[in-house]
């Protein structure tokens, strides 16, 4: 086979003309790269990326591999959900139809400190992972307190800064938290709701508030707005025994599920129209309709460096069909942070601390 | 029987419309994952499905690639040239293969959904284990960032064939009749 016009028979180019040539070639190639390194934040260093958000997590409690780089002091839990059918009008989710679905759970401390005393925050988190019999799953993160402190990422990234160390004395600046509150007055509900908030002698008899807002989606395709809750269904007396120890919290819980389950009633508070969906620094009123979507039934317990919740990334954006995430900005911004922490910490899975004994 | 002097025009469709959907998924992912903003949700909702279509696309175009015959490249090309050439195609057909393929495994091994959309679920193509997850997730992001130079060598090729070598290389996948 012969080349039909093989190079060699053309004029060759003038050396201005290859310059030319060349230099065009090079500007396309160039502009592409280009592009390429301003979408990926190469080029625009001011960013706030997950990478960003995961850094000053790190920065401000220490590198701990293998661990959550923020809740990362828990305990993995396991059971199922019984629903009542009272969602079932509102979303058409398997969870709230089927009499049982399977959950995997994990209670944790708000904190980046894998080794925080369980007395040195008054905020216990639950996440939750519902297994539907079609596959999809519902994976939510709940916590103690009724509103977050916050109702952006970039307002939630410079209270994390706010408590970073100062480079000069190791410590954080003591008058930098005061001054973002000062300057963010959409935390004070928050702020009054720790004013009088008490760390908890145990896991079960919290409430936890899921706080960002979700939209149900009925088979007709109706959205309501909603945010959900798990409430206790047993309170112990006041405790006369204050806890002792630094971890205190998983020893209570493995003895009540020695006893038995632990159980919470699921409510899901209806938003009405004009109640803020993108903002979980703002409360709805108390007289909003709540249903009672079923009843959460926790069994066991298993350590958090073996059970089965360790290698669960609780992004709350794993929904299943009938449930919508709102337009509040937290979500998405917890859904990319952690994906980045998840990433950071499965790499690490081998320099987690010698296995501790599962707990039955 | 005389070489072909061009790609057929089911190649050349196919060539096309992947070199659209391939540029748009590199920068699809790269902006995604420096994104803590609703951008960072529907890209990724935009990420998955582009995916899998890339994938059978591929699929598709392998085969028309064993079943129809090629234009040789140019007699006088160099010899580095014309490994070059080889190995580049080699090598960007092994990507676009393997991307979703790794996309989907980490998926899987995440123990996450494989969702496209609200209610589409693909199957999980790997059992969930962590370390397995880091593995893949690595893999995909270093090997689109060796897709996205490789797209650049071969665009940067074919326009020097064009410009430069003025031979008939560009041409081939641009017109003709087969």
């Amino acid at each position: 086979m012969v080349d039909p016009s093989p190079s060699s028979s053309r004029p060759p180019l003038s050396a201005a003309a290859l310059t030319l040539r060349l230099s065009g070639i090079a500007v396309i190639v160039a502009a592409l790269a280009g592009a390429f390194a301003y979408v990926n934040g190469s080029l625009d260093p001011e960013r706030l990326t997950p990478q960003a958000l995961v850094n000053v997590l790190e920065k401000n409690n220490g590198v701990h591999p293998g661990f959550r780089r923020n809740h990362s002091k828990g305990v993995c839990v396991a059971g199922y959900f019984q629903s009542t059918g009272e969602a079932s009008a509102y979303s058409s989710a398997q969870v709230f139809s089927l009499p049982q679905t399977p959950v995997v759970g994990r209670f944790a401390l708000p904190s980046g400190n894998p080794y925080a005393p369980d007395g040195s925050v008054p905020i216990r988190s639950l996440a939750l992972r519902f297994t539907q019999a079609n596959g999809q799953q519902w994976r939510t993160g709940m916590n103690s307190m009724p509103v977050f402190p916050v109702g952006t990422v970039e307002a939630f990234y410079q209270f994390q800064q706010a408590q970073s160390p100062d480079p000069a004395t190791g410590k954080p600046n003591p008058t930098a938290v005061p001054a973002f509150f000062a300057a963010h007055p959409e935390a004070v509900p928050f702020l009054q709701w720790i004013k009088t908030a008490k760390p908890s002698a145990s896991y079960a008899t919290e409430t936890y508030n899921g706080i960002n807002a979700f939209y149900l989606v009925n088979p007709a395709g109706q959205r309501q707005a909603v945010r959900w809750g798990v409430v206790p269904l047993s309170q112990d007396a006041a405790d006369a025994t204050p806890p002792q120890g630094t971890d205190f919290l998983e020893q209570d819980l493995v003895k009540r599920l020695a006893a038995g389950p632990l159980r919470w009633q699921l409510n899901i508070t209806l938003a009405n129209p004009g109640d803020p969906v993108n903002d979980a620094s703002k409360a709805w009123p108390a007289d909003r309709k709540v249903l009672n979507a079923g009843t959460l039934v926790l069994e066991r317990t298993q350590a958090q460096d073996n059970g089965e919740c360790r290698d669960i990334n609780y992004d709350p954006l794993i929904l299943p069909q009938g449930i919508e995430g709102s337009d509040d900005p937290l979500l998405v911004a917890r859904s990319a942070a952690y994906a980045s922490s998840y990433l950071r910490r499965t790499s690490e899975v081998n320099q987690l601390p010698a296995k501790q004994e599962s707990r039955p | 029987m005389s070489a072909p002097r061009h790609f057929v025009p089911l190649a050349r469709l196919l060539h096309w419309l992947m070199a659209l959907m391939i540029i748009a998924m590199l920068f699809i992912g790269a902006g995604m994952v420096a994104s803590v903003s609703e951008r960072h949700e529907w890209l990724l909702q935009l990420h998955k499905p582009l995916g899998i279509a890339i994938l059978l696309l591929v699929i598709v175009r392998l085969l028309v690639r064993f079943t129809t015959r090629q234009p040789p490249l140019p007699t006088d090309l160099p010899g580095w040239q014309v490994l070059a050439a080889n190995a580049s195609h080699v090598l960007l057909y092994a990507l676009m293969l393997a991307l979703p393929l790794l996309g989907w495994g980490m998926i899987s091994a995440a123990g996450d959904p494989v969702m496209l959309g609200d209610s589409l679920q693909l199957p999980s193509i790997l059992p969930a284990h962590a370390q397995t997850f880091a593995l893949l997730r690595k893999a995909h992001g270093y090997l689109a960032y060796l897709l996205f130079v490789t797209v650049l060598v071969h665009l940067a090729a074919a326009l020097f064939h064009a410009w430069v070598r003025r031979d008939e290389v560009l041409d081939s996948m641009l017109r003709g009749k087969g």
